[in-house]
């Protein structure tokens, strides 16, 4: 990592390919720019774990023949075909949105992370093609033909994912080149994005939510069905992929989390210490639950003695560094950071909780949970599952600030001189609200499909009265 | 040398944009004049978003590759241009996202209310997306990006003639080519009529596009004289010429109803005015500013190129797979030709203790070595095995059969 005091003092000497400009509405970037990835990370996940689900109903109605597994594979590659095609949208803006945004970080920046963009378009492109062979490709290629056809979909989703977080990490742990008066040299776009330690936490930790996320919020819609009396073997068997699916990841989340607090630790101390809210560098440092930081301590909080130090590095009595290690102005927002990682947290454990009870219910009783009060909780799992993940990246993205690039350029000097950034986040809230009015009624009149119709190709048949289809 | 390939990969990624990406818009601005035929308004609309419904996103994705390698190979030049052309860019942003969704949506609602209104959506967000994309070519082509932090005007570096002309030229030629290619798609349907009436659609919006293309020629030769001298002479000229005879070529074939060879003389017309263009402004891409000089260091350019001949060695085969299949008909939407059903049979279950035991050992071993093992080694078998802890489970969870039937109160 190049030496963070020098190359601070070398860019504010100016230099840089793009001069700092003074940008009246920098938050409402911002905003603009998180309004639009909270709205494609729950897609993500979608593409992350949709189709190994897919797969998965499928993979069992090749072994068994039982039709109901199809169906399920079927109509569930419809609502993957339309959320692929909103993501496909909501991704495309994030691209553009980097360049309209934050021109000072793509031109000082854009040949050391670039790369990775252009290997996820690669994965998209994959995505793209395969996604259109499975979900159109039912009954007019050979069932095992069509089966191989949707593995490439989820091999994609994958990569695609780790592509982007690559980039991610390495804004919070910038390596793979080094600075001379402002501008990158001797940059080595393969290191800085892959030979970074920073990225495989991030990976593991944004997969196992991937499948959390996607698989109870498809529960949460079955559950939902139960609670209101659909209660059918193809409901039932559905609800069981979608739940285990979540179940399984959800505690194991919490062994990853640690990891990954662990890393941050080591190498973004400071953004550590917001999580905490810890005002001076202690040894055997508390941590607090819940509570708020006033700007000297925690207060209204339960303390409890010497967990931070236990947590972050295995033992009771490690010095953890606080917020007075850097200057106030490079301090990301405390209350902001803090409040968002407690959110992550709480619900993150609340949600493994249910899937170790389901999980018990499950193996030992070898049936579905029967109280009430279980399927009310999995409704609200879908839902709150989506708070912690994005909880989890304002954790990550805001305990970056003031950072862009972190210890090397600020928020400040990456964001555009245009005007009208207020306009763009207006048109874009609305564009936003329209956008998700439709995924709701694209997912209803799906849902309201009868069952017994199969579920035909991504669109009903051709209208055409009388029409012949030769082909 | 090495620094122009990047800029090759984005052009060839432009004129397939283009082509491709140009004529799923060109579908959507039939839609919004689907009169005029032998055909219902209906059924003309049906028969354009039909043709496009397997391959958009793929064709969209080009979109995105030419962002990801311009910002990777030309940084500046590619934060100059964003930063300038903030306005359009964000038009065609807000107009893709439109678009995707109405388009998704308008898959769903066969004969609900609301219908109309997303067809409109769809329909408008065809025509405002290549228009805005269009501007911002005009704005690069006719110079008026500066190097800089939005250094460049808001408003006249996309409102201006060639702007307009070139975004006017994009509506119509996407037009043109949807024309060409719905008339092919109706043949392979063997419908006869849609085919008829884009053909007749095809050779006016062929004539259109023609007449707008000498225009803007034009335009240019006014408001942008360095790319009007550069496709006068040389490499350019030779260029124009090309797309030229190509569009010709085209309305003949469309006249003789051989769609076949014409989708693809009309791809080469597109292409050919591409390559112009770029050849009239080499070696500027932005005024000041050459490829050169906009490139990336030395490593950064051989890391796109290695990774761009990587991802084309699978891409390549998957674009033919996926055409093959589209343009033969196995990816329409129809009757299903009588698919055979999988039979029934008594799959094995796994063996349940042993593989709860497997779980529950990878989960310890896992979870050991991901919270008090320090080597990366370590931390990725850790890893390795609660995904199979997770998998094992899932396998478990989901294939064991359930004991008894739940209560059906409640």
């Amino acid at each position: 990592m190049p030496d963070l005091a020098l190359v601070t003092s070398l860019l504010s000497a100016g230099g840089g390919p793009f001069p700092p400009i003074d940008q009246e509405y920098l938050f409402e970037a911002r905003q603009m720019q998180a309004l639009s990835l909270a709205v494609h990370i729950p897609l993500v996940c979608f593409g992350l774990a949709f189709p190994a689900l897919v797969l998965f109903a499928e993979w069992r109605y090749l072994r068994t023949g039982d039709p109901l597994y199809r169906t399920i594979a079927r109509r569930w590659s419809r609502v993957m075909l339309a959320l692929f095609a909103v993501g496909v949208v909501t991704g495309t803006i994030l691209s553009f949105e980097l360049g309209l945004l934050w021109p000072g970080f793509m031109a000082s920046f854009g040949n050391v992370f670039g790369l990775g963009f252009a290997l996820e378009g690669f994965s998209f492109f994959i995505e793209a093609i395969f996604i259109a062979i499975y979900a159109y490709g039912w009954d007019r290629i050979p069932p095992r033909l069509h089966f191989l056809s949707g593995i490439p979909v989820a091999i994609a989703g994958v990569t695609g994912s780790f592509f982007v977080i690559a980039v991610n990490s390495w804004m919070n742990h910038p390596t793979g080149f080094t600075l001379s008066d402002g501008r990158t040299v001797d940059v080595n776009s393969w290191s800085a994005l892959f030979g970074n330690s920073y990225l495989w936490h991030e990976w593991v930790h944004m997969y196992f939510a991937g499948f959390i996320v996607a698989g109870f919020l498809i529960a949460s819609f079955y559950a939902w069905g139960y609670l209101r009396g659909r209660r059918g073997r193809y409901q039932r068997t559905a609800l069981t992929i979608a739940l285990t699916a979540a179940a399984v990841m959800a505690p194991l989340q919490i062994v990853v989390g640690d990891w990954a607090a662990r890393e941050v630790a080591n190498v973004q101390p400071v953004k550590l210490a917001a999580i905490e809210g810890l005002p001076q560098t202690t040894a055997g440092a508390p941590e607090h639950l819940l509570g708020w930081y006033n700007g000297h301590e925690v207060v209204y909080g339960i303390e409890i003695p010497r967990l931070l130090s236990l947590l972050a590095y295995h033992d009771p009595d490690a010095t953890v560094e606080g917020l007075n290690a850097v200057p106030t102005a490079d301090q990301p927002p405390v209350n902001v950071v803090r409040f968002a990682f407690q959110t992550m947290v709480g619900i993150g454990s609340l949600l493994a909780l249910l899937s170790v009870l389901y999980l018990y219910v499950r193996f030992r009783r070898r049936r579905l949970p029967r109280s009430r009060w279980f399927y009310r909780a999995v409704a609200a799992a879908g839902p709150l599952s989506v708070v912690a993940l994005i909880a989890g990246w304002v954790t990550t993205e805001v305990g970056r600030q003031p950072w862009v690039v972190y210890g090397v350029m600020r928020t400040s000097e990456a964001v555009t001189g245009a005007e009208g950034i207020p306009i763009g986040y207006g048109t874009l809230v609305v564009v936003y609200i329209g956008l998700a009015t439709a995924v709701a009624w694209m997912l209803r009149r799906l849902s309201h499909i009868p069952l017994e119709s199969g579920g035909d190709g991504p669109e009903p048949p051709h209208p055409e009265p009388g029409a012949a289809h030769a082909g | 040398m090495l620094a122009e390939i990047p800029m090759v990969i984005i052009l060839l990624g432009v004129a397939a944009y283009t082509v491709l990406a140009g004529a799923d818009f060109g579908a959507g601005f039939w839609t919004l004049f689907p009169g005029g035929g032998r055909t219902s308004r209906a059924a003309t609309r049906d028969h354009a978003r039909h043709a496009m419904g397997p391959v958009w996103e793929a064709n969209h994705v080009w979109l995105v590759l030419v962002l990801v390698v311009c910002w990777t190979a030309y940084p500046v030049a590619f934060a100059s241009i964003t930063s300038t052309l903030a306005a359009p860019l964000f038009i065609a942003a807000v107009g893709i996202i439109l678009r995707g969704t109405s388009y998704a949506l308008r898959g769903q609602l066969e004969g609900a209310r609301g219908q109309r209104a997303v067809e409109s959506v769809f329909a408008l967000s065809s025509v405002l997306t290549p228009f805005a994309l269009g501007a911002v070519t005009g704005g690069i082509a006719s110079g008026r990006v500066p190097v800089g932090n939005a250094a460049g005007d808001l408003v006249t570096s996309w409102l201006n003639p060639t702007s307009v002309m070139i975004g006017t030229l994009a509506v119509a030629t996407s037009a043109y080519l949807a024309a060409v290619y719905l008339a092919a798609d109706a043949r392979r349907f063997g419908e006869r009529e849609p085919e008829r009436d884009f053909r007749v659609r095809a050779l006016w919006s062929g004539v259109v596009a023609g007449a707008l293309a000498v225009a803007g020629l034009l335009v240019m030769r006014a408001d942008a004289r360095p790319i009007w001298d550069g496709l006068t002479s040389g490499a350019g000229l030779v260029m124009v010429v090309v797309s030229a005879a190509a569009g010709l070529a085209t309305l003949v074939l469309v006249w003789r109803s051989r769609f076949g060879p014409a989708r693809a003389s009309g791809a080469l017309a597109v292409a050919a005015i591409i390559a112009g263009w770029a050849l009239a402004q080499r070696p500027y891409f932005l005024p000041g500013l050459t490829v050169d000089e906009a490139a990336a260091g030395r490593s950064t350019l051989v890391a796109v190129v290695v990774s761009v001949a990587i991802g084309a060695v699978v891409l390549v085969p998957s674009l033919i797979l996926l055409f093959g299949l589209f343009l033969r008909g196995r990816l329409d939407a129809g009757p299903v030709p009588g698919a055979p059903a999988v039979e029934a049979r008594a799959a094995a279950a796994p063996p349940p203790r042993l593989l709860g035991a497997f779980a529950l050992a990878c989960l310890l071993v896992g979870a050991g070595l991901l919270v008090f093992a320090d080597p990366g080694w370590a931390h990725a078998v850790g890893v390795a095995c609660l995904c199979a802890c997770a998998v094992s489970a899932f396998v478990l969870g989901t294939t064991t059969p359930e004991r008894e039937k739940p209560e059906q109160d409640g």
